[in-house]
């Protein structure tokens, strides 16, 4: 059964330096309250998972958390750059960071992959492209029934696997609505999960039979965290702040006032500080 | 009549007309994203626009941002999970028209939105391939948007992140992909179409305005006029009205 604990202690007791950690959330439902959590216990040498590093690894990655990345698209969307991602791979700093670059398709059969226990994925994929050049982790697998040749990838096991998700109800049962990206496959990948929340309810009052219910029994630990996503959005409690996005482009792109604004909002802050952000409750 | 328009507008423009109303589209956010919902805005309202954050049929009142904003959800029929909309829909070969934008591409189409410079030491590093690799050989054909510029068309890419006809236009077939890769490419300049023969994509129609030496001026391989050059219809009042006004509600919901 998940475990209810604060934001503090499910940082430290699940995340250990060197670990591979996987945070996902596409574009919806992105964990940022956590990963500012790993900032502020100055977890160091994580391998980073996620498709689209977004914000919150531009963040871990600036402030030195992670000594590789493992990613199939790296900016921000509808923006630019993500710049103290671009400063790590083009300047090393604050320290190297080595990449493992993927296609969205890949890395999502690879989470598929680790979800259901098997050692690699397959697709039908990267042809007549140049990242299986420069990444040995892409190979192929002749089909044994019709001799198709189809790409292969390592399925994705991370030590721990973070998501936010909307609401849980008090046994720890946690429902994810909208847009559900690979949160599923990841949290049914790791070794160790913490699933963030919007609110704890009495009855998770699922909008459909087949909205997604992940079990408490599949959760390390939950944590209520009202706002944890933002500037990614909740679905139902909060939009998106696209606004948030277009100015980090300006506060990103040199190293001074990324790093002021990280002591000011990250470093001298606490989850608390999320809730400003939370809309008003959907469930009720 | 004459109405003032941008190059940017005609593109966008002559990209949306490229769509028809059966199309089921696999939408590239940014410049192929605004295409899209004008098309759906215009003369094919009844198109199905897919987006990979798993949105299928959405009908956004607004341009999103990103690839998985809220009103991509919100205005679908459905919402399907990331691996499933890469595996059922996409490997499954539901789409007919990939539309693609890049920072990069060459002659044959194909696109890097990767790196310029060596990979492990690169002189810029591009946000990667996303889902592009894959929408590039697994939908029945590709349109691309871009603006022209001696910097995007270049001779020779640095690197391949989606494959078009292939570095030398035959490759694409060579490997046995059955999909027809991109089929048009819409410029800010001019539309191109591929060579029957070469796969080279050549310069099919020029918009209102520019001329052919502007063209080759702002391509960085001597590029190939079709044997009979059509010129692109104008926009009309309703395509420049119907895209200001996405563009208008789009910058005021964004706060940009």
């Amino acid at each position: 059964m998940a475990k209810f604990l604060d934001l503090a202690c499910a940082v430290e007791e699940m995340v250990h330096d060197g670990d591979v950690l996987a945070m996902e959330g596409f574009t919806h439902l992105i964990p940022f309250a956590a990963g500012h959590e790993i900032i502020r216990q100055k977890r160091r040498d994580l391998t980073l998972i996620r498709m689209t590093p977004d914000l919150i690894y531009d963040q871990m990655i600036g402030m030195g958390c992670a000594s590789k990345l493992i990613f199939s698209w790296g900016g921000n969307p509808g923006v630019g750059s993500t710049h103290r991602i671009r400063d790590a791979v083009e300047n090393q700093w604050p320290r190297p960071l080595a990449i493992e670059e993927h296609s969205h398709a890949a890395m999502a059969n690879a989470y598929e992959a680790g979800a259901a226990n098997l050692p690699f994925a397959m697709l039908r994929g990267y042809i007549g492209v140049d990242l299986p050049k420069v990444n040995p982790q892409i190979r192929k697998i002749t089909c044994p029934y019709t001799g198709e040749e189809l790409a292969t990838v390592p399925a994705i096991r991370p030590d721990v696997g973070i998501v936010h998700a909307l609401r849980a109800d008090r046994e720890g049962n946690v429902l994810l609505e909208g847009i559900t990206g690979c949160q599923k496959e990841v949290v049914l990948a790791s070794k160790r999960t913490i699933v963030t929340v919007e609110e704890v309810v009495d009855d998770l009052k699922a909008s459909s039979p087949n909205s997604v219910i992940l079990p408490s029994w599949v959760i390390g630990a939950v944590v209520v965290v009202p706002g944890g996503s933002h500037p990614s959005y909740a679905h139902g409690y909060y939009t998106r702040d696209n606004s948030f996005y277009i100015a980090w482009d300006k506060v990103s792109r040199e190293r001074d006032s990324f790093l002021a604004w990280m002591e000011e909002n990250v470093m001298t802050k606490g989850p608390d500080d999320f809730a400003v952000h939370a809309g008003g409750r959907a469930a009720s | 009549m004459s109405m003032a328009y941008t190059p940017n507008e005609m593109m966008t423009i002559a990209a949306a007309r490229a769509l028809r109303n059966e199309d089921v589209c696999f939408v590239g956010i940014g410049a192929p994203s605004a295409a899209c919902n004008l098309a759906r805005l215009t003369h094919a309202p009844k198109i199905t626009l897919i987006y990979e954050s798993g949105t299928i049929a959405t009908k956004p009142n607004v341009l999103p941002l990103s690839i998985g904003d809220g009103e991509l959800c919100d205005t679908a029929l459905t919402t399907v999970s990331v691996p499933e909309m890469f595996r059922y829909w996409l490997q499954g070969g539901r789409m007919t028209v990939g539309f693609l934008g890049g920072a990069q591409i060459d002659r044959f189409a194909n696109l890097n939105t990767t790196v310029v410079g060596d990979y492990h030491k690169p002189k810029v590093r591009l946000p990667g391939g996303g889902g592009a690799p894959e929408i590039a050989t697994n939908c029945r054909e590709i349109f691309i948007i871009m603006a022209m510029g001696k910097r995007a068309f270049v001779e020779k890419l640095p690197f391949i992140t989606s494959m078009g006809h292939g570095p030398t236009g035959r490759e694409r077939r060579a490997l046995g992909v059955a999909s027809k890769g991109p089929t048009r490419l819409i410029t800010d300049l001019c539309v191109f179409e591929p060579d029957a023969e070469t796969q080279e994509m050549t310069v099919v129609s020029i918009h209102p305005g520019a001329t052919r030496e502007q063209i080759i001026e702002n391509c960085g391989w001597t590029p190939t006029f079709a044997a009979s050059v059509a010129e692109t219809r104008a926009p009309d009042a309703i395509e420049l009205e119907v895209l200001r006004d996405i563009q208008a509600r789009t910058k005021a919901a964004h706060g940009g």
